[in-house]
């Protein structure tokens, strides 16, 4: 048992080092630093930068267009990522739909669609919650009836409601849970379809979430009609596709690279602040020690987290344990917004998102937005599976009660 | 021992609360502040001249209705249930406090405009780098022949767009944290020399940043002693706590009575989400912490009024009050899952105003300390 990085390994780091600093978009780093919402386009630019590279998709087998990294190598990438602020890449095609896509589609399927996906040409969104099924996601009632049209081809007609698309608005494609036998159990009559956002029938609403933002959305179906070769593994078994998405949904939603760049930040917000006694805030007792024993947790994270990466190098596919790293990584997200709006005191509290993108600031650059921030990051317990449910799963497939 | 309401408190308390009810909801409240000028000053009218609450903590020789902490809390709890944004903390209890305790020459005409809804306060305490040290100022106020020159910014001035007057602080002498050297003063908004930056904030109010620049003040714009004016500011502000506590209670309120109506009706896995008991065990342990708020709530407004009581009440409040904010509205928004994530929703508009709550006037962190050196005896 050792942590050494061998010569490979550091050399590796220095080339990707290296390459974020030679690559990154300038553009989408003056978007970033302005903290305003992105622009299509702006989100695709660091995936199209990549995908060119080669580096776009790490985690997919190498004959498809994966990295051949070995975990540690992953680990750095994320970590050099993080530590250089990139964007981070839009997962929807990337890293939840193609894992299902190269898992259970057709050779067809995958040659149809994993392009896009990789070349970031095509946005995809899931559609996934409906107003009814959150948690109990199998209670899903969206319902696509096969029938045969007039040009004699089969088709899906489906009709229903699915909520928290998240950038729904952008999408090209999206991939939808949806039940093909009302009256099988409630997990067996699934089917998992792929279906074009600009078929006639499909609206998109905006939902504002509570700090004011546009991230997800309403997607409204009505007499949609999708190509059965759109489906993708057999027709009622979606559900079997939907469970191998929501575990790559989880493994991934530990953050730690990340939290530990927004920790950084932190100390760096909290050494330029002024506590009552007008020393830095970092420096005062009982602020300093919330950010120890964050920063404790934080590391405990991390050799969870590579402990089940090492276990998946094995051979091990993630499993029922990674909802440990979804609880204690969205905790530690949550605190960290929490802090960093502690930190900022007074100017937690102005909120100039509404006066237009000119506004000039009020109090510190780095205050603008944490509030938001703090507001919006609720949801990292409530989605993928909320962290109550995450406890069920370990209660119920780890600790066998 | 009485923790009852007079019959004079319950009839404030059933005022206001219908008033609120008629023209209060959560729509008319999101419809107001989302738009210019962010508050209704029609509503402020009807506070005045129907309701006559603006007179709650005065006595009944300067027109008020012969009430004070207690009444306070009364109200504030009330506009705590309905997100109220008009000044009632700026104007009545910090504004009309500083003139009660203070003896200004000109306190009775200026509660009397109070009282009117014609007067209307913002506290420019707060400064950029002073964070909840009321006295670390670097606004200055030097003498000038009788009166005072002006100069310097203030922070995050919490109803400062609405206000006709400021009550500002300011160091007349000595360093940027000393204790002494610190003086109040009332301030026209409209005087030569103050300019402001007015924006909203996340939880639906209005605030400014406030500028002094060679500001003229006359002699009778000193409220309270030159240079000797933080005990002063300390027993307003720890009035303001324990009114802002009471807002609290009212705020923590909804956001658990809306949860457990939500959890009753929300059905997942077949049944109601409330049937868990994991949720159950949740929605207790929110159910304390709104208890224990409430409580220590009560103990501070029946404690500001005793000086040698008060602060070290009024600290012990806030922490209460500041934790449960955090933990009541985190599980608030938890409990509601997606839903709760939507602007669509009242709930997320309390947890809001309750994120606020817990640092306004000072965090957690910063009562903790006040009430630690409190107790060891010393001033904090």
């Amino acid at each position: 048992m050792n942590l050494d990085f061998t010569p490979e390994e550091n050399a590796f780091r220095d080339e990707v080092r290296a390459f974020i600093a030679e690559n990154y978009p300038a553009e989408l780093r003056k978007a970033q630093d302005e903290g305003r919402a992105l622009t299509k386009e702006e989100y695709l630019l660091w995936h199209k930068v990549l995908a060119k590279k080669g580096w776009v998709a790490p985690g997919w087998p190498k004959e498809l267009g994966g990295t051949g990294w070995t975990p540690t190598q992953k680990y750095i990438w994320s970590e050099e990522t993080a530590r250089a602020d990139c964007l981070g890449l839009l997962p929807f095609g990337l890293s939840m739909l193609a894992p299902v896509l190269y898992t259970f589609g057709t050779d067809e399927q995958k040659k149809k669609f994993l392009p896009g996906i990789y070349n970031g040409d095509v946005w995809w969104c899931q559609g996934y919650s409906e107003p009814g099924a959150g948690s109990d996601l199998a209670s899903l009632k969206t319902k696509a009836e096969r029938i045969t049209a007039d040009d004699g081809k089969e088709y899906y007609i489906v009709n229903g409601q699915k909520t928290w698309t998240t950038l729904g608005q952008h999408a090209d494609w999206g991939f939808f849970l949806v039940r093909t036998d009302p009256d099988a159990k409630p997990q067996s009559g699934i089917s998992f379809l792929l279906i074009d956002m600009k078929t006639p029938g499909i609206e998109v609403r905006r939902i504002t979430t509570l700090e004011g933002g546009h991230e997800v959305n309403d997607v409204f179906l009505d007499n949609v009609k999708v190509p059965v070769e759109n489906r993708i593994f057999h027709e009622n078994q979606g559900w079997t596709c939907a469970k191998a998405l929501l575990a790559h949904e989880r493994s991934g939603i530990a953050g730690v690279a990340r939290s530990k760049r927004n920790l950084e930040k932190l100390r760096t917000i909290s050494s330029t602040e002024r506590s009552d006694t007008g020393s830095s805030l970092l420096s005062d007792a009982f602020f300093r020690r919330k950010v120890a024993e964050l920063e404790i947790d934080l590391t405990a994270l991390e050799f969870t987290e590579l402990r089940t990466l090492a276990g998946e190098s094995s051979g091990k596919g993630p499993g029922p344990e990674s909802s440990i790293l979804k609880i204690k990584g969205t905790e530690i997200q949550q605190r960290l917004q929490e802090l960093a709006l502690e930190a900022v005191g007074h100017y937690g509290a102005p909120f100039l998102r509404d006066l237009g993108g000119n506004a000039a600031g009020v109090g510190p650059d780095y205050a603008e937005g944490l509030a938001g921030e703090m507001f919006n990051g609720r949801k990292t317990s409530i989605y993928g599976g909320s962290n109550e449910i995450q406890r069920n799963i370990i209660a119920k497939m780890v600790l066998g009660l | 021992m009485d923790f009852s309401f007079t019959e004079e408190q319950s009839m404030l308390r059933d005022t206001v609360a219908a008033y609120l009810a008629d023209h209060y909801d959560f729509d008319k409240r999101r419809a107001a502040v989302s738009k210019e000028p962010g508050w209704r000053p029609d509503v402020w009218k009807a506070f005045a001249e129907e309701l006559g609450i603006l007179g709650a903590p005065f006595s009944e020789e300067l027109g008020g209705l012969g009430g004070g902490a207690i009444e306070n809390m009364v109200v504030m709890e009330e506009f705590g249930k309905a997100l109220v944004v008009e000044p009632y903390l700026g104007t009545v209890v910090i504004g009309g406090g500083f003139l009660k305790h203070s003896g200004h020459a000109g306190a009775a005409d200026m509660i009397g405009g109070i009282i009117e809804g014609k007067t209307i306060f913002a506290f420019a305490y707060a400064e950029p780098k002073g964070r909840y040290n009321l006295a670390a100022l670097e606004t200055t106020a030097k003498k000038d022949g009788a009166g005072w020159t002006l100069n310097g910014h203030k922070a995050v001035v919490l109803g400062a767009p609405f206000a006709t007057h400021l009550i500002v602080t300011a160091r007349t002498s000595g360093g940027v944290r000393d204790a002494g050297g610190v003086s109040v003063f009332i301030v026209e908004k409209g005087a030569k020399g103050v300019t402001t930056r007015d924006y909203p904030t996340v939880d639906g109010n209005r605030a400014s940043e406030v500028y002094f620049e060679n500001v003229s003040l006359g002699a009778d714009a000193l409220v309270g002693p030159a240079d000797g004016g933080l005990p002063l500011v300390e027993k307003v502000v720890d009035e303001a706590i324990a009114a802002t506590c009471a807002e609290a209670c009212g705020v923590l309120r909804k956001l658990h009575e809306g949860t457990l109506e939500y959890t009753k009706q929300r059905k997942q896995f077949g049944v109601p989400i409330s049937s868990f008991q994991v949720l159950q065990h949740r929605m207790v342990d929110m159910f304390i912490n709104v208890e224990q708020a409430v409580s220590m709530t009560y103990m501070a407004n029946i404690k500001v009024g005793d000086d040698a009581e008060r602060a070290k009440a009024a600290s012990a409040a806030k922490v209460q009050i500041g934790k449960a904010c955090k933990f009541v509205g985190q599980n608030a928004i938890q409990l509601h899952g997606g839903m709760g994530m939507t602007d669509e929703m009242a709930i997320g508009h309390y947890f809001k105003r309750a994120t606020m709550i817990e640092s306004a006037f000072g965090s957690v962190d910063h009562h903790l300390a006040r009430y630690e050196l409190l107790s060891l005896g010393k001033a904090a």
